[in-house]
């Protein structure tokens, strides 16, 4: 595919993981109350934060996905009492082994955001995309054939 | 050179002529003397049985399918098997009254590789005897430092002491407690690769594993990794069992491989013992052993099935993942 470099502003692709119960809501409340994020933010709602297995992570990156967020209810506010603690370690382990692959770390976070966050939302997405954006493309976890 | 010591072989024969088991889990000789593989004897091929300097495998992962079947096995295990067996118990997946742990001495095992870096070639046989390697080989006796010839497991030994057994075949070479064997860390390569830049460990990683050609030969071997169903068996998973067509894969698939084993590797070694391309892939395994050593406390897998793994709890006190980026940029 041509494409003309010159007049194509990057944008990121952003995948967010979010638990349905705090930060999904929290993301409606953000649309509700008026609040703005940016369009590249593409939010996958999963039943609970402890529901994103590494390989989700591993195949957003894969199908071109330039940054991983992954959002859920506050330690000790979790719908099933535990699921976040859970996430936690793995998510921790998970964002080190990363960044010993030499993979930058900004590209993944987890935020804690409850349903009445919507300006958390709000402000947690722009600044990630803006963190992207600045790091530019994806291009140490890719794989070429699942992109254009 | 001997291939089995008396007393090991004499004691699975009383044990099979006593009755208290039908088989045993050891090695049988392959073309050459280096290649020994794992095998199971009765009663009438105890004499092609062998246990020496070159026997490195783990045979825990055997006893998972070999528990389940009739009768009672005894196994060779090795202190470092011992920790795999312990873990695996922890998992139910061995049926503990059917297999007879027989615990056998271990000095280090040779990687007849590594000795034919060396110039010493046409081997026919090897003992270790102290800190030195006695080599029979066709072009006669050579001998060489221990070091220089051992697996690059042995090397960061967790200690010679059996962390599980029913008899051991010489109680006298056991040690009170489980000593690393070098007084060096285990972690010395992971801190090295922490220390490099970001640049330079994603230039070492690719180098190292785009040689991967997806044998998978360190998922077969690895104790931990025992399910039934792989996920990378899934056509759908994304990555294909077939062998690698961009970099991606290797990546993901070595990745994914370390976070499954993640609290529940033992450190046995096995899966860079086996890569035929020579990936440190410990590296991987070692990395995540490191990272729940500094953050949620000191944990080895294997030493004991009463311990909470360290991915199935959590405390509320636990880091932020954040503290991955807070650790200094490099």
């Amino acid at each position: 595919m041509q494409v003309n470099d010159t007049n194509k502003e990057f944008r990121p692709l952003i995948v967010a993981f979010c638990c349905n119960w705090c930060s999904y809501a929290g993301a409606d409340l953000a649309g509700s109350s008026r609040l703005s994020y940016p369009a590249d933010v593409k939010i996958i709602r999963v039943p609970c934060s402890c529901r994103v297995n590494p390989m989700f992570i591993l195949r957003a990156f894969q199908r071109g996905a330039d940054g991983v967020i992954i959002a859920g209810c506050h330690p000790g506010d979790c719908h099933y009492t535990s699921g976040n603690y859970f996430a936690r370690r793995r998510m921790t382990l998970l964002f080190s082994m990363l960044d010993y692959l030499g993979i930058e770390r900004e590209r993944t976070r987890v935020e804690w955001i409850s349903a009445a966050e919507g300006a958390k939302f709000s402000a947690t997405m722009n600044e990630f995309a803006e963190t992207i954006s600045r790091l530019g493309e994806n291009r140490r976890l890719e794989d070429l054939r699942c992109k254009e | 050179m001997q291939r089995i010591n008396d007393d090991v072989l004499n004691k699975c024969r009383d044990l099979i002529e006593n009755g208290t088991c039908d088989r045993v889990l050891a090695w049988e000789e392959g073309e050459f003397c280096y290649d020994v593989t794992p095998a199971v004897f009765t009663g009438d091929t105890l004499g092609k049985m062998i246990y020496d300097d070159f026997c490195a495998a783990n045979q825990s992962k055997y006893l998972i399918d070999e528990s389940h079947k009739e009768g009672r096995i005894a196994a060779l295990l090795k202190p470092c098997d011992t920790y795999s067996f312990n873990q695996l118990l922890k998992e139910n997946r061995i049926k503990r009254e059917n297999v007879y742990v027989l615990g056998v001495p271990c000095d280090g095992k040779i990687d007849a590789e590594k000795a034919r870096g060396l110039g010493i070639k046409g081997i026919l046989g090897a003992e270790i005897d102290g800190d030195t390697v006695a080599f029979e080989t066709i072009y006669g006796k050579k001998t060489c430092s221990k070091k220089d010839v051992l697996h690059e497991k042995c090397l960061s030994c967790k200690g010679k002491k059996h962390m599980i057994f029913d008899e051991l075949t010489d109680p006298e070479k056991e040690p009170e407690t489980a000593v690393p064997e070098n007084g060096t860390s285990r972690f010395d390569g992971v801190s090295k690769l922490e220390n490099m830049t970001a640049e330079e460990r994603f230039r070492f990683w690719r180098g190292e594993l785009s040689r991967c050609i997806r044998c998978n030969a360190c998922r077969n071997v690895c104790p931990a990794c025992s399910c039934r169903q792989c996920v990378f068996d899934n056509p759908a998973s994304g990555v294909s069992s077939k062998a690698n067509t961009n970099d991606f894969e290797e990546n993901l698939y070595h990745i994914i491989r370390a976070f499954h084993v993640a609290g529940r590797c033992t450190d046995c070694g096995e899966c860079t013992r086996v890569c035929p391309e020579n990936i440190p892939l410990h590296l991987l395994n070692r990395k995540f052993i490191k990272d729940i050593n500094e953050l949620y406390g000191e944990y080895q897998a294997g030493y004991d099935t009463a311990l909470d793994a360290p991915l199935t709890s959590y405390t509320k006190q636990d880091a932020e993942p954040g503290i991955v980026h807070e650790r200094g940029v490099r």
